[in-house]
């Protein structure tokens, strides 16, 4: 096993996901291979390799400071589960 | 026990763009809820956040004027988290890799006055660049009320070293920070619109002690006092707590304006685990040494370069020369002024104690108010000829803050015009001693005080026209 069952529940507890008994062993199982897939790149020297954070060697995409159309109210408010007076109306939470 | 105080403090500037950092949302302040929206700040899923050039740009500017260094290659990094102020559940920063590191400001205690100055340089880790979060309101009903029009406005966090040892140094460094900031023209740095917003780090440690001690963060301070009176707090709480054998907690604490006080934040005491990682939808900021060169040369004359100036150039007093260049449009005021009239020093007082009173009691600003150099000038030209007093010239100044109409013709249309007609106050003089033998004779006996109830009365007859030294010199006359 590459990753324990604590592991999974830390991950689970960051994504707020709340997982069954049997459903923690099948992920953990799951995770565990992809894991081990993915540590197969361990077999190579990789220590004069940069890390790769994007495929495609650019840098510089900008765009002009120019005003674009924002969306009206109707539309943002399309798909929120409530609202009310233009706001979004979402479960109190106190950080 | 003696302990040393070590302050650190985060200041967020909202970069003045016309767009947001990503999209080509308005960040205009005051709109209506959620107007100012668009499927990327929203976080709707497939959108592509595009970088604001002038975004770099400003960031650049306002670094360089803090001393930093630019990163040649910068990086955007997702900090996740799940709270509503974010639809995407994490907010687009830098991490590892910001715009910039290294700098520095100096402040001065002291602040200018007679006191003995002390220069001392704060240093600043970082600044780098991310995109605000939305509005909540907390309303009751278990409900919180989410205005997106902030997400994705431009940020530029300012990170300084744990170099600040006092609350009045915090103060100091912030209004050093914001003064340079504001003369870059890159932030309007206003607390209120939420254009400038800071948070102190606080730790006390025994004296001589290498380690720092546990640091408590204090947010939800809405001004640079406030910033001032919460350290202040925090500092007789921590000592109190680690004299009587206990020990500071790592928290997050609030200050409350009303109780004048700090209280923890109780929030969960789980450490957060942002886990960034580099963003997949932006590429890397590369910068080139010619493109900072060039912003370079347009980074105009700083405060501090200005106060040396203008102490050297004008003769002015140190606490004159802190006062005027705070504020940029302030110090140009006083510049043009001084170039249509020579005489630095009578300029720097009208300004510091006539104007910015009334200026102070409207709230405005120099620019929003309606009085101009040419004005003032003028005004100051009439004193020194001997055409108005300098008493009537400041009814005159208030009049033309309120009217904006050119001192000239006030003094014209209002008959302000001072009397130097000697013949006409010596016999309103002999008039005001004839009706008052009782003070003559108190002025006669020795009660020289009786000289100013005259010279009051001179003054109540001609509406403060009469020339005081020349009103003095008669009564003196007169009463021997």
């Amino acid at each position: 096993m590459v990753i324990t069952k604590k592991e999974i529940d830390r991950v689970c507890s960051l994504a707020r996901l709340e997982l069954s008994s049997s459903e923690r062993d099948e992920f953990t199982c799951q995770i565990d291979s992809i894991l081990g897939y993915v540590a197969k790149i361990n077999e190579l020297d990789t220590s004069d390799i940069l890390p790769t954070s994007h495929p495609i060697p650019l840098t510089n995409v900008m765009r002009e400071d120019e005003i674009g159309e924002s969306l009206q109210i109707e539309d943002v408010m399309f798909n929120a589960p409530d609202a009310g007076r233009g706001y979004f109306r979402v479960p109190k939470i106190i950080e | 026990m003696k302990y040393v105080v070590v302050i650190g403090i985060e200041v967020h500037i909202q970069l003045k763009t016309g767009t947001k950092i990503f999209c080509g949302c308005d960040t205009g302040f005051g709109a209506e809820p959620n107007t100012l929206v668009c499927p990327v700040c929203l976080g709707f899923p497939g959108v592509l956040p595009v970088l604001n050039q002038r975004v770099v740009e400003y960031a650049i500017l306002a670094s360089l004027a803090l001393n930093c260094k630019i990163t040649p290659l910068s990086r955007f990094h997702r900090k996740n988290y799940f709270y509503p102020d974010l639809p995407k559940a994490y907010q687009i920063s830098q991490y590892d890799e910001p715009l910039a590191v290294n700098g520095y400001i100096d402040i001065f205690n002291g602040k200018g006055e007679k006191d003995e100055k002390d220069e001392k340089k704060i240093r600043i880790t970082r600044a780098h660049l991310e995109e605000d979060a939305g509005k909540l309101i907390h309303s009751g009903e278990g409900i919180s009320l989410v205005d997106y029009n902030r997400t994705g406005v431009p940020l530029l966090e300012i990170v300084s070293q744990p170099d600040i040892s006092t609350p009045q140094e915090a103060y100091d460094y912030l209004t050093a920070l914001k003064a340079i900031i504001k003369y870059t023209g890159v932030s309007d740095c206003n607390m209120e619109e939420g254009s400038l917003r800071c948070d102190a780090n606080i730790s006390i440690k025994p004296a001589g002690d290498i380690a720092l001690g546990t640091k408590a963060e204090i947010k939800n301070l809405n001004s640079f006092r406030a910033v001032e009176k919460a350290l202040t707090y925090e500092i007789q709480r921590q000592t109190k707590l680690v004299d009587s054998g206990g020990s500071v907690v790592q928290e997050t604490r609030l200050w409350d304006e009303k109780k004048q006080i700090t209280s923890s934040m109780r929030s969960k005491e789980e450490a957060h685990d942002y886990r960034y990682f580099p963003d997949p939808d932006l590429m890397p900021i590369q910068i080139s040494q010619e493109y900072v060169q060039s912003i370079q040369e347009t980074i105009p004359e700083l405060p501090q370069t200005k106060a040396k100036r203008f102490v050297s150039q004008y003769s002015l007093p140190e606490y004159d020369v802190h006062i005027l260049v705070a504020d940029k449009y302030l110090a140009d005021f006083y510049e043009k002024t001084v170039h249509l009239l020579a005489n630095p020093k009578m300029v720097s007082n009208w300004i510091i104690t006539e104007l910015l009173c009334l200026l102070g009691e409207a709230r405005i600003g120099i620019n929003d108010c309606q009085v101009t150099p040419e004005h003032l000038s003028k005004i100051l030209q009439m004193i020194e000829i001997g055409t108005i007093s300098g008493k009537i010239g400041k009814d005159v100044l208030l009049e033309v803050f309120k009217t904006g109409m050119p001192p000239e013709q006030i003094v014209k249309e209002k008959g302000l015009v001072q009397i130097t007609d000697t013949n006409e106050l010596e016999s309103m003089i002999d008039k005001i001693l004839q009706e008052n033998p009782k003070a003559v004779e108190q002025y006669r006996e020795g009660k020289k005080q009786a000289l100013g109830f005259f010279v009051g009365q001179v003054m109540r007859m001609t509406s403060g026209k009469a020339q005081p030294e020349m009103v003095n010199k008669i009564l003196q006359k007169r009463l021997e």
